[in-house]
């Protein structure tokens, strides 16, 4: 039991996390003060939100790339929402974008699951379509911070405790997701469907309609991460979150999330986004140029892949993780 | 090639007239001749030689890459790190400019960052035996990250005189080198696949790796050549890119890759693997490129182009699967 939790792959990941943070903290000790700490916490709470997503769609044997165009298209559309209408409360505008986006992962939900297109096809698609649009609702004008309404910006930076609401929303979709993948029948029929999709439909599970509730919980995680984006940085245009798709892919294989689906646990995948954003936001404090960001990634998720492949091939398909676990 | 036989060898190369006429590449045909009288009455600047030629070069360098995608997605792989290999073979050549490399010099390097890159892809998927999917999606981020790392905001320029034949010299008339090198390629690749052992286990490969190996064929071997040919084919359009744009940037061809695959998968060209054709391939090319020139002559923006190229490989792949079920009522 004791090797088994040693040997998990949040323990190790936690531990390399751990070791970063001493790494840095013996040059640069501010950097783990608390307040940083938290900072670096809310920092990287739209990568953890959008890992999740991500985590629970590749745990079907899918991808969803369309995860960052998704986001960048609600949050332009609520930012646009809020200039035309700066009376709107903003709880109605975050249902907005989470309605948006669930809208958007129920299309790509839709075409995987009745027209069996291959996943990486249908969202790389409606990712370039998705970029398309903001383009066009938008004529490719930037929405800037003097023209959002002051409670839109407001909400992600106030403070609870001393953590800001962002962080707040981070940590109540982590116990959500925690609690759906655990204790719920539909937790199970994910790892089931990607663990084996036959044995999965003898089981009676509709596997094409769990992979379309996965995209669409994917797509309303992206939407909601939308509207925190938009108003944290008070700026809404084209290119925002670009390429943050493959963050998001890469927090999930980071985290012990296997592409070839059925294995994966949510506090991995979180703390698979936690280590890049540990890294992300060392970087300037230990003086690396930023552009080194999109190396240490595709770095990182070669590396963990690669780990992947080697911890499963030892031991045998597992379809039940936390059945095994309990056994 | 109908939809329905993603799991049909043919046995044989030669189709009865009647079945070719049905085929995907003759409808493809089709849309392009439609594509092309559509343009002639939408622009009055469509039709002239000088414009036309400009026109090739929307899609000879990614059709390059494409014609190595389709033989790679065939055998059930895919590489979504090519415009990331144009983007350190470019950066390669750029940082060899400012070390005073001639032009010989230039397209060695170019030749060899592709050939590297595309080793690497293939070593991870093949010795390590990872997806091929994640694999690339780490190295298209690595790639150009190094790219990133080594410019910066920077750009590289000075390349010389003679390098800029590649992407802008013309061999006869209107007759740019880009497009005999797109039309010399088509031919070899076409070749390749559709005549030799090598493409026959291609097929093979796609259709069922386990039975491939077992008739005998190097399955290993096999796709890491495809992954080095990928690379190579990667190289060759940074080469043809940076010689026509005469700088280095490092988001040099960014979304290339959904570009190129969406070449191939529109050239009918099955994503599962197992099926597709070179001359499918090369229709699919001048569709796109004449869409995207035909759009561009009528001044539409290029993000709004991306929406009907993200459509178009979604549409491809959706109408027939759509159609068969209506007839069928499933």
């Amino acid at each position: 039991m004791l090797k088994r939790i040693l040997t998990a792959r949040e323990t190790i990941l936690a531990a390399a996390i751990l070791a970063l943070l001493v790494l840095i903290a013996v040059r640069f000790p501010a950097f783990v003060a608390p307040s940083n700490l938290i900072a670096v916490f809310n920092d990287t709470s739209p990568l953890m939100l959008l890992a999740l997503g991500q985590m629970i769609v590749i745990l079907t044997k899918c991808i969803d790339l369309s995860v960052a165009a998704n986001l960048a298209l609600t949050g332009m559309c609520v930012a646009m929402l809020n200039i035309m209408m700066p009376g709107l409360p903003v709880a109605v505008i975050i249902v907005i974008a989470v309605a948006l986006g669930t809208l958007m992962g129920m299309i790509n939900g839709l075409l995987v699951w009745k027209l069996d297109i291959p996943p990486i096809v249908v969202t790389l698609g409606t990712m370039t379509i998705f970029r398309g649009i903001i383009f066009l609702i938008s004529n490719g004008k930037w929405v800037n911070a003097h023209e959002m309404s002051p409670a839109f910006k407001a909400f992600p930076r106030a403070e609870l405790l001393g953590l800001p609401m962002m962080s707040w929303v981070a940590i109540l979709v982590i116990l959500a997701f925690f609690v759906l993948m655990t204790r719920t029948s539909l937790g199970r029929a994910v790892y089931a469907v990607g663990g084996n999709p036959h044995a999965a439909v003898y089981t009676g599970i509709d596997v094409g309609r769990t992979k379309f509730t996965a995209y669409t919980i994917s797509g309303a995680l992206a939407g909601l991460t939308g509207y925190l984006w938009v108003s944290r940085y008070a700026v809404a245009y084209v290119d925002i979150a670009g390429g943050f798709e493959l963050d998001t892919v890469a927090a999930a294989v980071i985290g012990g999330v296997s592409i070839a689906g059925g294995v994966g646990s949510v506090f991995g995948a979180v703390l698979g986004a936690l280590f890049l954003g540990v890294i992300k936001n060392a970087l300037p404090v230990v003086n690396i140029s930023p552009f080194w960001q999109l190396a240490i990634s595709g770095s990182a998720i070669i590396v963990a892949v690669a780990f992947n492949a080697q911890a499963n091939r030892t031991k045998g398909r597992v379809i039940l993780k936390q059945a095994e676990a309990a056994a | 090639m109908s939809t329905s036989s993603t799991h049909h060898i043919p046995d044989t190369l030669v189709s009865p007239l009647a079945k070719r006429l049905k085929s995907w590449e003759s409808l493809l045909l089709v849309v392009a001749v439609a594509i092309f009288i559509a343009n002639c009455f939408a622009s009055p600047y469509f039709l002239n030689a000088w414009n036309l030629s400009d026109a090739t070069f929307n899609f000879t360098e990614k059709a390059m890459i494409a014609f190595a995608m389709a033989l790679l997605i065939i055998a059930g792989d895919i590489d979504l790190s090519v415009a990331s290999i144009i983007a350190l073979a470019s950066t390669a050549m750029g940082a060899a400019v400012q070390a005073g490399v001639g032009t010989p010099g230039l397209v060695a390097i170019g030749l060899a960052t592709g050939l590297a890159a595309g080793a690497f892809n293939g070593v991870l998927v093949t010795r390590l035996a990872l997806p091929s999917i994640v694999v690339t999606i780490g190295t298209m981020s690595l790639f150009r990250g190094i790219a990133y790392i080594v410019l910066g905001d920077q750009a590289y320029r000075g390349y010389p005189e003679s390098f800029a034949f590649f992407g802008q010299g013309y061999v006869f008339w209107v007759i740019s080198f880009e497009f005999v090198l797109f039309a010399v390629l088509a031919v070899i690749y076409g070749v390749l696949l559709h005549k030799t052992n090598f493409g026959r286990s291609v097929y093979a490969i796609g259709n069922n790796p386990t039975g491939a190996l077992f008739s005998g064929i190097r399955v290993q071997r096999v796709r890491f050549v495809l992954f080095l040919l990928t690379g190579l084919m990667s190289g060759v359009a940074a080469i043809c890119l940076t010689s026509r744009l005469g700088s280095t940037r490092p988001s040099i061809g960014f979304g290339w890759e959904l570009e190129v695959v969406t070449m191939v998968v529109l050239g009918g060209v099955s994503i599962l693997g197992g099926s597709g054709s070179i001359p499918g391939v090369v229709i699919a090319a001048f569709v796109m490129g004449m869409v995207t020139f035909g759009l561009g002559l009528l001044n539409v923006p290029g993000i709004v182009m991306s929406i009907v190229i993200g459509a178009l490989l979604i549409g491809v792949i959706a109408l027939p699967r759509l159609w068969s079920k209506l007839r069928w009522g499933a």
